[in-house]
C-alpha cells in the first residue's frame, strides 16, 4: 500500500503548496494597471508604489483565515505522521481528516469573505492567486475526508 | 610663492532615512521624521530639505530648507503658518511638525539631507496619509483571530488530558481511600473494588501504568 500512501501525502503537500503560494503571491485581483492581495495594493501607475491594506476588518479576517489554514494544514501533515507510527491496527486517522477539513473551511470562508467585499476596495478582475484559493479549498477537503475513511493496516 | 590649495576631502555616500507612511487624524499634527546616516561627523555645513508632491500631481515643491545654521520655513504655499522644524542638526535629525492635518495634505514628502563633504545620497520619502477616522492598525485583528483561534485549540487539548487525568485520578483515590465517593462523580456512583495500589505518587511512569487501567476515551 505504499503507493496509496505516496498519493495521499502528495495530495496533502499539493494542497498546502497552493495555499502558500495563494496567500503570497500578488494576484488576488488584477486589472491593467494595478495588482492586490491580501497585503497590499500595488500599482504601476507612474512608477512601481504600494499601499498597505489598511482598509479596514474584514481583509485581516481574510489574511488571519488563510494563515490559519496553512498552519492547521501543517499540523494535519505532521499529525498524519505521528498517527501513522502510534496508531492501533484498524484505527481511523481522525484526528488528522478534522485538521485537514477545517483547513478547508477556513480557505473557503476566507475566499468566500474576499469574494463579497473586495469590490469596495479594488476593482479589477479576479487574478490567478484567487482562483488557487478556489482550488485549494476542495484539494483540502478530499484530502481531509479520505484521512477520516482510511484505516490503518498492518 | 606658490600657495598649495589643500585637497578637497573625497565625498562619500550619505544614507538618509524617513519613515515609510505616516496615518494621521484630520485636524491633527503630524511629525515627520528625516535622519541620515553618514562616515564624517555632522559638519557645520549640514543641510536638510523638504520637499512636498501632492498625491496625483507630478511636480513637487520645496517647503523647507535647513543651511547654515537656520531653518527657513514655507510661508507662502501650501503650509504656510503649519510648519514648524522641530529637528536637532548636530544630533542629525532633520524633522517637521505639520500642524492641523487636512485631506489636501495627503501626498509624499521627501527629505534631501547632506552633510559635506558627503553629498551623494538618495533623498528618502514618506507618504502622509489623512483619515476621519484612523483605521485599525495592520495586523492587529489578523493576530487577534488567529491567536483566538490557536488558543482554543491548545485549551482543548489541555481539557482534554486534563479530562483523562481526572478519571485516571478517581481510579487511584478509589482505590486509596475506604469511602469510596471521592473525586469528581461524573458517570456511575458505582465504587468499583480496585485492588490495585500504585506504588508511585504523580509521576510520568505513573501515569502511564494508570492510563493502561483507564476506560478508552473515544474521541
Amino acid at each position: 500500500m505504499l503507493l496509496l500512501l505516496l498519493a495521499i501525502i502528495i495530495l496533502h503537500l499539493a494542497a498546502l503548496v497552493l495555499l502558500f503560494i495563494s496567500t503570497i503571491v500578488s494576484a488576488w485581483t488584477v486589472n491593467g494597471t494595478s495588482s492586490s492581495d491580501l497585503w497590499s495594493n500595488c500599482s504601476t501607475v507612474s512608477g512601481y508604489h504600494c499601499i498597505s491594506a489598511y482598509a479596514g476588518e474584514w481583509i485581516q479576517a481574510v489574511q488571519a483565515l488563510m494563515i490559519l489554514s496553512i498552519i492547521f494544514s501543517f499540523l494535519s501533515l505532521f499529525l498524519f505522521f505521528c498517527q501513522l507510527f502510534t496508531l492501533q491496527k484498524g484505527g481511523r486517522f481522525f484526528l488528522t481528516g478534522i485538521f485537514q477539513i477545517l483547513a478547508s473551511l477556513f480557505v473557503m470562508s476566507g475566499a468566500i469573505i474576499y469574494t463579497v467585499k473586495s469590490p469596495e476596495w479594488v476593482s479589477g478582475s479576479f487574478g490567478f492567486a484567487y482562483i488557487l484559493a478556489w482550488v485549494a479549498f476542495p484539494l483540502a477537503l478530499i484530502s481531509g475526508l479520505i484521512y477520516v475513511i482510511l484505516r490503518k493496516r498492518e | 610663492l606658490l600657495t598649495r590649495t589643500p585637497f578637497p576631502p573625497q565625498s562619500q555616500a550619505i544614507v538618509i532615512y524617513t519613515g515609510w507612511e505616516r496615518h494621521a487624524l484630520v485636524g491633527s499634527d503630524v511629525r515627520l521624521s528625516c535622519s541620515f546616516f553618514s562616515w564624517r561627523w555632522t559638519s557645520e555645513d549640514v543641510t536638510f530639505s523638504w520637499s512636498y508632491r501632492p498625491d496625483g500631481s507630478r511636480d513637487s515643491i520645496s517647503i523647507f530648507h535647513y543651511t547654515g545654521g537656520a531653518p527657513y520655513v514655507d510661508n507662502k504655499g501650501p503650509f504656510r503658518d503649519r510648519l514648524e522644524f522641530i529637528g536637532n542638526p548636530s544630533r542629525r535629525d532633520g524633522s517637521i511638525l505639520i500642524k492641523n492635518v487636512d485631506y489636501n495634505d495627503n501626498g509624499t514628502f521627501t527629505c534631501d539631507a547632506k552633510n559635506p563633504p558627503d553629498i551623494v545620497g538618495r533623498p528618502s520619502s514618506v507618504r502622509l496619509l489623512v483619515f476621519d477616522k484612523l483605521p485599525v492598525q495592520a495586523g492587529v485583528i489578523t493576530g487577534a483571530i488567529i491567536g483566538a483561534v490557536l488558543g482554543l485549540l491548545v485549551l482543548i487539548v489541555v481539557i482534554y488530558y486534563l479530562m483523562r487525568f481526572l478519571v485516571a485520578r478517581r481510579v487511584f483515590n478509589l482505590s486509596v481511600s475506604k469511602h469510596g465517593k471521592k473525586g469528581k462523580g461524573k458517570e456511575g456512583s458505582q465504587p468499583r473494588q480496585v485492588s490495585l495500589r500504585p506504588t508511585c505518587r504523580y509521576t510520568v511512569a505513573c501515569f502511564k501504568t494508570l492510563k493502561h487501567n483507564t476506560p478508552q476515551l473515544n474521541l
